[in-house]
């Protein structure tokens, strides 16, 4: 149980610390394939030091809500982090919360974010408010079904149990998990307002998304926002490791399993944040109405992979 | 093992079947009409190789030649001629046609649920997509109102019913094979023919016109 506590502190703060690098090797990526000379990978470290020496602004009619939700994010974030298996599954946080408590704990900093937005009651705010919930009400029924569908194959809603049966059953070939996985890839680009879906360097009012309902944030707030939304982006990408990629992630128990792990899980993170800047050199942002479509065939391949579970495997 | 590819194959067959019921243009659908003839070839073959049935080779290899390569070129030359560049018009937007085509699909699995607990082949599980695709084809000639997309969802819906006999019963007999694959080959002809026809009379392939022929 210890050993189970040291690892829970140890993923905790490993996920928080790395997670603006990762942000970090996305944009060089990005900037390699655009042939664009590349920003440092310390470049979110500096950006986000410098934003903690600021002080921060605040609008007369803001709300202590508009205080918090920096704090609400970031937490939210930090608990999700922690629930994922992302070294090891002998996490003492896990049985806490399964897969239907994780898409609820991204909805609360979803809430949070948006009633922060419409607080100071500025037009940018309301707008990008409305996208996000959009968006969000979109993707979640996708989310949901996507990680069915691996419940459904390991029989179990807890991560480190799906982890578990997924890393050490003998190689077949699931072509629901292919659907899942897929549906998984465009729920995360949506989720986490990367390119089709979203632009997360712009701030051309027709577009913006995410950047609209933090644009009154300066400072520490802004900060703490920044580091949360790297935060989330390394919680999706773990969740995605350990529903299709779970090989590597060290059993209960095992302590000499750990070093692997770790360098299973820099490989991981730096495959997948080259491919992500990949997808979004490859694609263009989409008019905000064709959302819709992108996700409800997100929805469509999670139901289908859902469907092809029970007809193949049942 | 092969099962599974085979599993695998049907699989991408609906997720093809699908996207033919989402596309909007006329030339990838023809694209992806080849692309579901080469998988359905491909889990033939498989199916073939499994079971040690030597006449799924040659329907193979006829899905090969006839829906891969030659009914996919007579398409492209049929929709050259008649100069087909528009994006298609469907009767309902995209994102309700694929609610209601998971809604098809969760109807053939169950229908097919039965049927394939009394079946005996390695196939069996199969018989749903299969059956889930046929419907998908007919959902896409009822929503789609220009006549070139409603031949090709026939075309692929042919596509489901071999898919469907080859995971029921291991496929039908060479001759009656043979048969329907000179059936669908005339057919593609006539009905570029009528295209002809139909755009001659009306000035446009909308077969909304063709309801003006109506006795009074």
């Amino acid at each position: 149980m210890n050993a189970g506590v040291a690892l829970q502190v140890l993923q905790s703060i490993l996920v928080v610390l790395i997670a603006p690098l990762v942000m970090g090797w996305v944009n060089v990526c990005r900037a390699w394939l655009q042939n664009r000379s590349a920003p440092s990978v310390w470049l979110p470290y500096y950006t986000l030091a410098k934003l903690f020496h600021k002080d921060a602004i605040i609008a007369h009619t803001a709300s202590p809500l508009f205080r918090w939700m920096p704090y609400v994010l970031f937490g939210c974030m930090w608990l999700a982090a922690g629930i994922v298996p992302v070294l090891a599954t002998d996490l003492p946080f896990a049985p806490a919360a399964d897969i239907i408590a994780l898409v609820g704990v991204f909805a609360m900093a979803r809430v949070a974010t948006a009633l922060a937005a419409m607080d100071t009651g500025t037009a940018f705010g309301g707008l990008g408010a409305r996208r996000e919930m959009m968006v969000g009400f979109l993707a979640e029924p996708a989310m949901l079904m996507t990680l069915f569908t691996a419940a459904f194959i390991s029989g179990s809603t807890q991560l480190a149990t799906i982890v578990d049966t997924l890393a050490h059953r003998e190689f077949a070939i699931y072509p629901s998990l292919a659907f899942a996985g897929v549906a998984f890839l465009m729920v995360l680009l949506a989720e986490n307002a990367r390119i089709p879906v979203d632009n997360p360097t712009t701030h051309l009012e027709l577009t913006m998304i995410h950047e609209a309902m933090i644009l009154e944030y300066s400072a520490r707030h802004l900060a703490l926002i920044e580091w949360a939304v790297a935060i989330k982006l390394v919680a999706y990408m773990t969740i995605g490791f350990a529903l299709f990629l779970p090989w590597g992630i060290a059993p209960a128990g095992d302590w000499g399993a750990l070093p692997l792990a770790l360098a299973a899980l820099g490989a991981k993170l730096a495959l997948a944040g080259a491919g992500l800047a990949f997808l979004e050199t490859l694609l263009a942002k989409m008019r905000i109405f064709l959302v819709a479509e992108f996700l409800s065939t997100a929805f469509l391949l999670a139901v289908l992979g859902m469907l092809i579970h029970f007809l193949v495997h049942a | 093992m092969l099962s599974q590819l085979v599993n695998l194959l049907a699989a991408l067959l609906l997720l093809i079947a699908f996207a033919m019921l989402a596309q909007r243009r006329v030339l990838t659908l023809i694209k992806l009409f080849a692309w579901q003839g080469l998988t359905l070839a491909a889990a033939t073959a498989i199916v073939a190789y499994a079971t040690g049935q030597t006449h799924l080779y040659f329907s193979a290899g006829l899905t090969l030649v006839l829906k891969v390569i030659l009914i996919p070129w007579l398409l492209h030359r049929l929709i050259d001629r008649l100069q087909v560049k528009w994006d298609i018009e469907t009767l309902l937007n995209i994102p309700t046609t694929m609610l209601a085509g998971i809604g098809l699909a969760i109807f053939a699995f169950a229908l097919a649920a039965p049927i394939a607990q009394m079946a005996s082949t390695i196939t069996r599980s199969t018989l749903g997509i299969a059956l889930a695709s046929v419907l998908l084809s007919f959902l896409m000639m009822i929503v789609r109102r220009k006549a070139v997309p409603q031949v090709i969802g026939f075309l692929s819906m042919e596509n489901g019913l071999f898919f469907a006999a080859t995971s029921a019963t291991y496929g039908m007999p060479l001759v009656v094979e043979l048969g329907v694959a000179l059936d669908v080959l005339v057919g593609t002809f006539i009905f570029g023919i009528f295209f002809f026809h139909i755009r001659e009379q009306f000035d446009s392939l909308d077969i909304r016109h063709m309801e003006k022929l109506k006795d009074e």
